[in-house]
């Protein structure tokens, strides 16, 4: 019989090794499903994990994207992971996100077609307020009343969604459109444009933002008191509070951090690689963040790397549809199994296996 | 499983042809889809006239495709990838890729892109859609004639001169035949979401409406009418014949197939040009599907005379006179309405009560 005991303590080499062997796992199953579904699964695994970066036929364009897809995942999941190390579940960053687009595209296009350099500096502060206000709602109503922070941060999503399609079917729709939804284009407006800062790298302003963040948060949680009062909130809230740590402001700084930085991912996104304002806008980057932020260990360099290979499993697995004609379920399907494996293998950081002896009758 | 296997069998093919496919076929032909070709409605549509044509050229012309697109940053990338993987003509079958078709098509010269239901083209992209709202127009005329309660829903997806377009079209044609008629218009906000489009069907029914009509994609609506008994509903974009001869009485099909395979000969031949397509009942793009003897032999004698007036040109949807909403003048008796306004349709017609969301 086999048993799983507790450990006096997490294992350091099992908290390190289970992110690998998750990837390892997801391989193995994942490359089952597709020769199940008859795509010859080394050639498969090849095209999502090698192909985006060394094919020689799509890695110049899709290298410079994992940047373009990485960057919103991993400034999300940065502002996610402090509060998450505090026990405050932030799961409404997609509407935070969306917010902070919205909030950041008005205030630019409220100042339509000036040239000015001050206006993307503007809509991203537009942009870090629009989230931080979103996330403050479930906040305050945790801090004033009680309520769940994971409830209210989750509907708010859905009323920040029906925003959305107001937004780009109404009040910022592009007035020369012919009456289609959607808003001014940004890549068609000069200085405002948040475009690549280099050409041919992916690097824009977003992505810059989330390498800052990432050094941010690394500062926050190894040097400041802030950080050291954020986690001993989640390990220990008693010994928290009895340190003199006010458990409001920690809530507040949580899920404004997480916000504005949710909200600025957003305006990075609307006024540079999405150009507008549109219905559809938001991809789900604020729901994936949460897999990122897990499976990078809620630990900043581990997010980078985190973000970095989710977007290397999108990327990939869109290829892999175009390429082999792998349905799109499927790569959905396999990146769901990255988390599920990384959850499964968690099991050991904290629990080893043992074999239990036969009890003698 | 018939689904899965026809997956499989897609899948094997292609690993075991390998590149030699690729190198085989003169033209590749690449198609964006918005959902799945398993959702019975509008992608399913556009995936089963992708197969035609690929049949059509017996191995000359190869096609792929990506599903499930969002309408998002990632289109760009996604029409990209597929003008890098060597597509020679590439479809992008959804309004909101019309940016991204439009920014990818300036860096790949070489490439045709034909948009569905935009209106920006460029020397190397074509526009192409359908007049959905003559199908409408039959619509109309039906549900008119077999409400017994007057009332009407309308399941519509998104505020845009398409499905404003429908809307009028059909409740101009319902209140010709029934002036007691009412519409109920639900916004759904969605293209494609079942959980979202039975809601707004089962809300429709307890507020009496017992003539669903759906502008979304998804055979939702047509079950929950079936649970509900004595409602009614037409197929949407497909021609969602399960659900015949009761609810689903008759449908609108959308038949992409030949315009597809005349775009791609054209590539073929060296002969594309950008053009703008805008075809109808006339052309066979728009397609009434069978209407069932759950409706009454006169009304449906009526509703082909209809379709017969469209296909000649004897008849228009839009003809005067009609009344903006407000009140105001738009068609003169006998005036019939220009392209260019009913390309960018922001108004509904005198006697809809619903307004139109912004």
């Amino acid at each position: 019989m086999l048993r799983l005991e507790k450990r006096p303590e997490p294992s350091r080499a099992w908290v390190a090794l289970s992110p690998l062997l998750a990837v390892a796992l997801t391989m193995i199953v994942g490359g089952a499903l597709f020769s199940m579904l008859g795509a010859n699964p080394f050639e498969a695994i090849r095209t999502i994990f090698w192909d985006p970066i060394f094919s020689p036929q799509f890695s110049g364009f899709t290298r410079p994207q994992l940047l373009v897809k990485a960057g919103p995942l991993i400034l999300i999941a940065i502002g996610l992971s402090i509060g998450f190390r505090a026990g405050i579940w932030n799961i409404g960053a997609e509407g935070q996100y969306i917010m902070g687009a919205i909030c950041g595209a008005g205030a630019g296009l409220a100042l339509y077609p000036s040239e000015s350099p001050l206006i993307f500096p503007l809509m991203l502060l537009f942009g870090a307020l629009g989230g931080w206000a979103w996330a403050m709602i479930p906040a305050l109503l945790k801090t004033k009343l009680g309520t769940n922070e994971i409830l209210v941060s989750l509907m708010l999503v859905y009323v920040a969604e029906t925003i959305l399609a107001s937004a780009a079917s109404g009040f910022l729709r592009n007035p020369d459109g012919m009456g289609f939804p959607g808003s001014r284009n940004f890549k068609e407006w000069g200085n405002v444009h948040n475009g690549e800062l280099i050409a041919n790298t992916g690097l824009h302003w977003g992505v810059v933002a989330a390498f800052i963040a990432v050094i941010g948060a690394y500062v926050l949680f190894s040097r400041h008191i802030q950080g050291f009062n954020i986690r001993l909130t989640g390990d220990a809230p008693r010994a928290a509070r009895f340190s003199g740590v006010n458990p409001t402001r920690i809530v507040l700084f949580c899920l404004g951090m997480s916000g504005a930085l949710a909200g600025m991912a957003g305006l990075f996104e609307v006024a540079g690689p999405a150009g507008q304002i549109t219905i559809d806008f938001n991809a789900g980057y604020g729901f994936t963040a949460i897999i990122v932020a897990f499976l990078g260990r809620l630990n900043p360099i581990g997010i980078l790397l985190a973000g970095l290979l989710m977007a290397l499993t999108y990327i990939g697995g869109e290829l892999a549809q175009l390429m082999l004609g792998v349905p799109g379920a499927a790569i959905q399907l396999f990146q769901g199994m990255l988390l599920f494996f990384l959850l499964a293998t968690d099991v050991f950081s904290n629990y080893r296996l043992r074999l239990a002896k036969k009890e003698v009758a | 499983m018939k689904r899965r296997t026809l997956l499989a069998a897609v899948a094997a093919a292609a690993t075991l042809t390998g590149a030699s496919a690729w190198a085989e076929a003169e033209v590749t032909a690449g198609f964006i889809y918005i959902g799945t070709p398993g959702d019975g409605g509008w992608t399913y549509e556009h995936d089963q006239s992708r197969r035609k044509m690929e049949a059509h050229f017996d191995g000359k012309v190869k096609t792929i495709f990506q599903e499930n697109v969002p309408e998002s940053a990632d289109a760009e990338r996604a029409i990209t990838q597929m003008a890098i993987a060597g597509a020679d003509i590439i479809f992008t079958t959804s309004f909101g890729y019309m940016d991204p078709t439009l920014a990818v098509a300036e860096k790949f010269p070489n490439v045709k892109f034909e948009h569905a239901t935009g209106y920006k083209r460029s020397d190397n992209v074509s526009t192409y859609s359908a007049r959905f709202y003559e199908g409408r127009a039959v619509q109309g005329h039906i549900a008119g004639h077999m409400t017994k309660t007057n009332k009407i829903g309308y399941i519509a997806s998104f505020p845009i001169p398409e499905v404003i377009r429908g809307i009028n079209s059909a409740y101009i044609h319902a209140k010709k035949v029934n002036p007691d008629v009412e519409f109920s218009v639900v916004w759904a906000y969605t293209w494609f979401d079942p959980a979202k489009e039975a809601d707004a069907a089962r809300a429709l029914i307890e507020n009496g409406a017992d003539v669903i009509l759906q502008h979304t994609d998804s055979t939702a609506p047509q079950a929950a009418a079936k649970e509900a008994g004595n409602v009614i509903t037409f197929g949407q974009a497909s021609d969602m014949a399960d659900y015949a001869p009761h609810p689903r009485v008759s449908s609108i099909i959308d038949n992409w197939a030949p315009y597809y395979i005349a775009r791609v000969q054209a590539v073929l031949d060296g002969s594309w040009e950008s053009v703008d397509t805008w075809d109808g009942i006339d052309t066979g793009m728009v397609e009434i599907g069978e209407i069932t003897d759950a409706v009454p032999a006169e009304v449906k004698e009526s509703a082909l005379a209809m379709v017969e007036a469209i296909r000649t040109g004897e008849y228009s949807p839009f003809t005067g006179p009609l009344n903006k909403q407000d009140g105001s003048a738009w068609l003169a008796e006998g005036e019939v309405a220009d392209l260019g306004t009913l390309a960018g349709m922001s108004f509904y017609v005198e006697g809809i009560t619903d307004e139109i969301p912004n």
